[in-house]
């Protein structure tokens, strides 16, 4: 049992870690594939958001044909439901699954519409203020903590009774109003990613603002920009459907879920499907968004679950 | 200490004064409030005298210095349809508002706080996923078809509780659970997030080496810690149900401030519903500014500077 | 000379994403009473887990396994939870790496010390305080009655750790474990608090475990020294021995990373060791040098390497290589 070193070198043998350890792009993949609320949450919105786009097509009745001989017709599981109304009809005897149909497409317009006008509002702000940080700061973080103090549902009432409700002026209204979790989320990453080495590496070799902002900061802070986006979204839907639900949300004949809920609500003792059925949709819809946000951050911050 | 309290208090100050300029200009962006006060039938003479009268044909700042005077005074404006006094009508309605709002937080508190103080115990077990589902289910339930869920069944299907009104501690029962509910995930995911970091860190194993009973362990070292920032979001969600009270007031025909609100809107009672926004953004400061100071009074690395 | 800490074959394991880590694998070693136990080791090869393991206070996910692990003579392998918090604290104290985060920051000092003494004993709040206020200034803190008020961030690094090891003391514990006391220390008071420890240690003749880089410090405070490479302790003995004779590969290599004055040339590399320490994941056979090791043979590859004795007793060491071989190139070493 000699050492004889030139006989054998160890430096070639592969390391048990390098066999075992899978590829960074593999890894991703498994994260994200095997994130039950990634793959849920994602199916889920896509059949929803093709369901909406394929209204036309799919809706086996125009939504806002009334027919008076065939109210309240209950839906197919129900021993008096009949195939023609899968989902039934309302008291104006317009077919449910129809309405059900076209009302995705409001829903999905406003929240997303919404969350533009406010990611846009609230990333400026906080991106402005977490980068240039001192007087910038002070005053986003005073517009912030005012904004925050303003209740949202009051406030959203009052200038919708005020200007006049139609789907345009409550996306405007929506999305004017709930761009605050934007603005704090990104202010914070935005320190974060400031202090790092490179952008100040960037300062130094004299990048002007806007390149810095765009190619170092932006980059680094859009995960957390696509979380926010899918909980603002998911939030200006709600916000949506309870103005809709009071009534001073989108108007009558439009099918939206919040109003469907409210149309149905005198009945609800006697044909309690017809709040069920819009408001199921309304929480999957709400839920799979969710739950693709959560899953966003868990994939691309995995330490910090939940 | 002191220094931290004063200037928290004035950024307090300074934030009620813009509320209460936006919320002024609510009144503006309504249209002619002497055309509104006047009513239909009114003349241009009669709508003139009523000008000069309340002083609408000052200039804007004027108008709102007046009208800030008055309303630190506690004179919230007149209400042209219910024909008198606004803060009366407001304060009125609040107790029954506030009672809700405390006793769906207390609801949201009871049923978050523990769950997640458990979860962060045990970590991915069933008690974790069962919280954690709560949340998530939480979060995207519409609290108006929730409340209209717990009407079906709860009060019609079981006839276990009242359905509307106000008249006895019942009928706040499903209000108070239909608010809460929203809260709840917030509230939860925060205590378990700090329990957790709370749990890893340095002075908790401290804590056991010492040989400190797990009780100990667990309410001395390690609530205290985790509790501090759950003392904030609760402030902060507090105010932002008491906001989001009307959908549930509605539906519960509770005869609050967000009921009255939405009365208000349905007559194009700008006064009230301008009373209402004011009263609750209000609450909210204070509320906030309260939080930061038990903040500071949990935390001593705040207290003692 | 009574044996206070006994451990045998002790392991840990944890399981992860991507298998099963044995970061502590058949640990054995002794403490006796008013002994001082070095391990030295690089960073991450298992110090820190094993003396948690000996205070049952590894991670949730971890699991201890072991032959023996006796305290005083009791077996604490099968002791409760309830008899162990019993012991913690009271029998056995440790000191921790991160002073900085080793408090409670919502609790003054004083509660924090004196609870440490009335859990494990019936004394009234006021002889807790004399007893923290006396530990207190035998740690070298000064107006010590008044520390007791202070909350932990109103003190500096250097206090806060002097605080952790009066906590510790307060139950005159017969074993103190310092898990790397000093590394987040400024390099002044690092010596200062070692020096500390071990005149404490012998003041109150306890065993001590003092888990160390330093090896500076370990020839100046050590009785006995174990060096620990990838989970494994890979030699043990008196840190006579260790110093004047390291059999194994990698202990000589440690030892020469030191600079010795008048005999290290300037500009001279420092014997920094090449190469990465394999993973602790899975099963793994053979020598975990064997891959920065001058002398690896085929053998290292496919042979389980178990511990044997040296020259002298009381020392042993991991390698294939004989005893006589190894001695050869410690000297081939030093006279290189
Ligand atoms: N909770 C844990 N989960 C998974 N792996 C862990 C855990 N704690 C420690 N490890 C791993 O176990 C190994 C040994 O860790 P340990 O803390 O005992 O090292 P150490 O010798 O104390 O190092 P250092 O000198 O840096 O303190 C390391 O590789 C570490 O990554
Ligand atoms: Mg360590």
């Amino acid at each position: 049992m000699a050492a004889r070193p030139e006989s054998f070198s160890a430096a070639t043998l592969p390391t048990a870690g390098q066999i075992l350890e899978p590829s960074a792009g593999v890894l991703l993949r498994r994260r994200v594939f095997g994130h039950a609320g990634v793959t849920i949450g994602g199916a889920v919105l896509i059949l929803i958001i093709a369901v909406a786009l394929l209204a036309p097509i799919l809706a086996p009745d125009d939504p806002y044909t009334q027919d008076l001989a065939r109210r309240e017709i209950p839906p197919i599981w129900h021993v008096k439901g009949t195939w023609e109304h899968p989902l039934g009809t309302d008291q104006f005897g317009r077919d449910y699954l129809s309405r059900l149909i076209y009302g995705a497409r409001i829903s999905l317009l406003i929240g997303f519409a919404a969350m533009l006008i406010s990611g846009v509002i609230g990333t400026s702000l906080g991106v402005a203020a977490g980068y240039f940080g001192g007087r910038v700061d002070m005053v986003v973080n005073f517009i912030i903590t005012t904004r925050l103090s303003m209740p949202v549902v009051l406030v959203a009432l009052a200038v919708v009774s005020i200007v006049g409700n139609s789907l345009v002026i409550v996306i405007w209204v929506l999305g004017l109003l709930i761009w605050d979790r934007f603005a704090v989320v990104m202010r914070s990453t935005t320190q974060q990613v400031r202090n790092l080495d490179y952008v100040a590496a960037a300062q130094a070799v004299g990048c002007s603002t806007a390149r810095i902002v765009l190619t170092e900061i932006m980059p680094n802070i859009v995960n957390h920009l696509i979380v926010v986006a899918t909980l603002e979204m998911a939030h200006a839907i709600l916000l949506e459907a309870a103005l809709s639900f009071l009534g001073l949300g989108v108007q009558p004949p439009a099918p939206s879920w919040g109003l469907m809920v409210s149309e149905g609500k005198n009945l609800m003792f006697f044909e309690p499907w017809l709040i069920g059925i819009p408001g199921a949709a309304l929480f999957a819809l709400v839920l799979s968004i969710n739950l693709l946000g959560d899953g966003i951050r868990d994939v691309t911050a995995p330490e910090n679950r939940s | 200490m002191f220094v931290y309290a004063l200037k928290r208090l004035g950024v307090a100050v300074l934030v009620a004064i813009t509320v209460s300029m936006v919320t002024f200009s609510l009144l503006y962006l309504s249209g002619d409030p002497a055309m509104a006060l006047a009513g239909e039938s009114a003349t241009q003479q009669d709508i003139e005298n009523i000008r000069r009268v309340y002083g609408f044909d000052r200039p804007i700042i004027l108008q709102y210095l007046s009208w800030a005077w008055g309303a630190l005074h506690g004179h919230l404006g007149y209400s042209n349809y219910l024909r008198t006094d606004v803060a009366a009508v407001v304060f009125e309605r609040l107790p029954t508002t506030m009672t809700l709002g405390a006793a769906a937080i207390s609801f949201a508190l009871i049923l978050s706080i523990p769950l997640g103080v458990l979860a962060a115990m045990r970590p991915n077990t069933v008690v974790d996923r069962f919280a954690l589902t709560l949340a998530v289910v939480g979060q995207a339930l519409p609290s108006f078809w929730f409340a209209l869920i717990l009407i079906f069944w709860l009060g019609i299907e079981w006839r276990l509780l009242p359905i509307t009104g106000t008249e006895s501690w019942k009928n706040f029962i499903m209000p108070a659970i239909a608010l809460g509910y929203y809260v709840t995930p917030g509230v939860m995911r925060l205590t378990r997030a700090g329990m957790l970091e709370v749990l890893s860190s340095d002075y908790i194993r401290t804590a056991r080496a010492k040989g400190l009973r797990s009780g100990t362990v667990l309410f001395k070292h390690a609530l205290r810690n985790a509790i501090i920032p759950v003392v904030a979001l609760t402030a902060v969600q507090f105010g932002f149900m008491l906001g989001g009270s009307i959908v549930i007031e509605t539906i519960f025909a509770i005869n609050g401030l967000g009921y009255l609100a939405w009365e208000s809107i349905q007559r194009a009672d700008m006064p009230v519903m301008q009373a209402i926004v004011l009263v609750l953004a209000c609450i909210y400061i204070v509320l906030t500014f309260l939080a930061d100071m038990l903040n500071a009074f949990l935390d001593p690395r705040i207290r003692v500077a | 000379m009574s044996a206070v800490l006994e451990v045998e074959e002790l392991s840990v394991d944890i399981p992860v994403s991507a298998g099963l880590l044995h970061p502590v694998q058949g640990v054995s070693f002794t403490v006796n009473r008013g002994e001082t136990v070095c391990i030295v080791g690089e960073s991450g090869c298992g110090k820190s887990l094993t003396a948690l393991a000996i205070m049952d206070l590894l991670p949730s996910s971890a699991r201890r396994l072991a032959m023996r692990l006796l305290l005083d003579g009791e077996d604490m392998l099968n002791a409760s939870e309830r008899r162990m918090s019993d012991i913690r604290g009271s029998k056995m104290a440790m000191i921790f790496q991160e002073p900085m985060t080793s408090l409670n920051p919502a609790y003054t000092i004083g509660n924090q010390l004196a609870e440490a003494l009335t859990r494990h004993r019936r004394v009234s709040r006021e002889q807790a305080r004399e007893r923290a206020v006396f530990l207190l200034e035998k740690v070298g803190i000064t107006a010590a009655a008044s520390r007791l008020r202070q909350y932990p961030h109103q003190l500096s690094g250097g206090l806060r750790q002097r605080v952790m090891i009066a906590m510790a003391l307060m139950c005159g514990p017969d074993l103190i474990i310092a898990d790397e006391p000093t590394t987040a220390l400024d390099v002044t008071i690092q010596a200062q608090i070692l020096l500390l420890l071990a005149s404490l240690q012998k003041e109150f003749q306890m065993g001590m475990i003092l888990i160390t880089h330093d090896l500076g410090v370990v020839a100046r405070v050590a009785d006995r020294v174990a060096v620990m490479y990838a989970g494994q302790v890979i030699e043990a003995g008196d840190a006579r021995q260790i110093f004047q004779q390291p059999m194994h590969p990698y202990t000589q290599g440690l030892l020469d990373c030191i600079p010795v004055p008048g005999k290290t040339q300037r500009g001279a590399h420092l014997g920094a060791i090449p190469g990465i320490v394999p993973t602790l994941i899975g099963d793994f056979i053979g020598c975990r040098f064997r891959e920065r090791c001058n002398y690896a043979m085929v053998d290292c590859v496919s042979e389980e390497v178990s511990s044997r004795d040296a020259v002298q007793s009381g020392h042993t060491y991991r390698c294939l290589l004989g005893a006589q071989q190894c001695a050869d190139n410690a000297k081939r070493k030093a006279s290189a």
